[in-house]
């Protein structure tokens, strides 16, 4: 297979325009299957509105948008539910799509909130919804996800458990991923490809690369580029499949 | 059987009842309460055209409060005023225009209090008709939207990220509002209209843990509120609409007891 044929969604130049300001401007990136594209930047940067772009949500953009799927999977970052309704969480998970009884036990089983699944969603603490949020995009075993910081508000465990759980799900289903994140730990140990944005591409490429550009520096200080070399060095051994650790 | 004028009121009103059922729970789900009292205000406008160019009145009607919410839809694109202020600008301005063309009708003899609170003498068969023809049309095509209007209802930008078209189902829904209206005129009256729409639905709200749960006890709400309130309307001679919804509200008031049962158990 040529690598065009893994594209599932393109940016050409994409951007969005509000009120005569360019909320993000220029952006050109791509997922392709199996692989994990995380955006990172500081807040108001534009990440959600980029992967809003890349979802077709806005009409009007900049640029353009090539999407190779319908099969998409959703974490909001923000999602304002409306407590009026009635609304339980086995609900919740077909609502975009009827999934049967296993694949919803499953799905809920996988992100550690199956106990919840006759519970009221207003019910759910934050961490729990966010839970909840994470199982309804994989349970429709989509092609492409974009998860808007997935971990917001869960538990430190739950949250490490969670992002191995994600890169799981991208190898086993060979899904491309878009992801969003503040944890620049989990970021440069899950991802394949970095997109630091600030208003605009500020750099973009491997983990290993952004950490270097003299851009990204500036825009998250010197620490944040010691996390990922400091990383680095963390990691002089592999894990098996069979969970052993071998030696580089 | 349908000679009974009685029979083809209960008919009439248990057609309208097993629609308004779902439609309601949208209403509330979606904060449309004014919106649908907007739409039914427009609705003398409609009766009063249908009269002057001897149409139907359901027709009339249907066409009028959808032109209606296509003038909303534009003005909210266009114009910096708030929803409710322009809600409020054209629930009004059509009822005035719809009273002001009546004052101007002098040759037509006309039960506006009918019309505003709904006749059970009035429902003819053609009525009946249209009511099961026009409910059934409604209750199918929002069967049809019922998935992508529901996620979108819980959150449009999933429904539009995960490929569902909220913004159709919406401007679908909105045509059935203007449906429901027509065809409710007779029976409820187009001051309370939206009354029937909520007041079940509410209650249903009260008794449900679901959504298909709430829709199933708004249509057996809205079923119980015509069948107490046109018997009501028959024995004291009251007006079928205000009779209807005062069932509607006893209904509602009863079901707030199953919910301080409910705070208790929490508790």
């Amino acid at each position: 297979m040529s690598t065009d044929q893994n594209i599932l969604v393109k940016l050409n130049d994409a951007g969005l325009q509000l009120n005569n300001k360019w909320l993000v401007k220029g952006v050109s990136l791509q997922v392709e299957k199996g692989k994990i594209v995380t955006l990172i930047g500081p807040n108001g940067s534009g990440k959600s509105t980029t992967a809003k772009i890349a979802l077709g949500i806005y009409k009007k953009i900049g640029g353009s948008v090539e999407k190779y799927t319908n099969k998409v999977g959703y974490v909001p970052q923000k999602i304002s539910i409306d407590w009026t309704l009635p609304l339980r969480v086995n609900d919740f998970m077909m609502l975009t799509e009827s999934l049967n009884k296993d694949t919803i036990d499953e799905a809920l089983s996988l992100t550690g909130v199956i106990h919840l699944k006759d519970k009221n969603l207003g019910d759910l603490s934050g961490g729990e919804f966010q839970r909840v949020l994470l199982a309804r995009a994989i349970s429709k075993k989509p092609d492409l996800l974009v998860l808007d910081e997935p971990v917001q508000g869960v538990d430190f465990t739950g949250e490490i458990a969670l992002y191995e759980l994600i890169k799981k799900i991208s190898g086993e289903l060979s899904c491309g991923i878009l992801l969003i994140s503040h944890d620049l730990h989990t970021v440069m140990s899950a991802t394949d490809h970095v997109v630091c944005l600030n208003g605009h591409v500020c750099c973009s490429g491997s983990p290993m690369d952004v950490a270097k550009n003299n851009e990204y520096k500036a825009l998250f200080g010197e620490q944040a580029s010691q996390i990922l070399s400091r990383y680095e060095h963390k990691h002089d051994h592999i894990h098996t499949d069979e969970g052993e650790i071998k030696k580089n | 059987m349908f000679d009974d004028f009685f029979i083809r009121a209960l008919v009439a009103g248990i057609g309208v009842a097993f629609v308004t059922g779902p439609l309601g729970c949208f209403v509330i789900w979606r904060r449309l309460s004014y919106f649908g009292d907007t739409l039914a205000h427009s609705a003398l406008l409609g009766v009063t055209l249908a009269f002057t160019m001897e149409f139907n009145i359901a027709i009339s009607v249907f066409v009028i409060s959808s032109i209606l919410a296509l003038i909303l839809i534009q003005l909210q694109k266009k114009t910096n005023l708030p929803g409710d202020a322009l809600l409020g600008l054209l629930a009004h301005s059509s009822l005035a225009v719809g009273l002001v063309v009546i004052g101007f009708l002098t040759f037509i003899r006309f039960d506006i209090m009918g019309l505003l609170f709904g006749d059970i003498l009035a429902v003819s068969v053609n009525d009946l008709l249209i009511i099961w023809i026009g409910g059934a049309f409604i209750l199918l095509t929002l069967k049809f939207i019922w998935k992508p209007l529901f996620a979108s209802t819980v959150n449009y930008e999933l429904a539009e990220a995960e490929g569902l078209n909220p913004d159709r189902a919406k401007a679908i829904f909105t045509i059935l509002m203007a449906a429901i209206i027509a065809i409710s005129i007779k029976i409820v009256g187009l001051l309370l209209i939206t009354g029937m729409l909520i007041i079940p639905a509410a209650m249903a709200r009260n008794l449900s843990s679901s959504p298909q749960s709430m829709v199933i006890y708004s249509i057996i709400g809205g079923l119980l509120s015509v069948i107490i309130g046109l018997f009501t309307s028959l024995e004291f001679n009251t007006s079928s609409g205000p009779s209807i919804i005062t069932a509607a509200l006893l209904l509602f008031i009863l079901s707030l007891f199953k919910i301080k049962q409910s705070i208790k158990l929490k508790n």
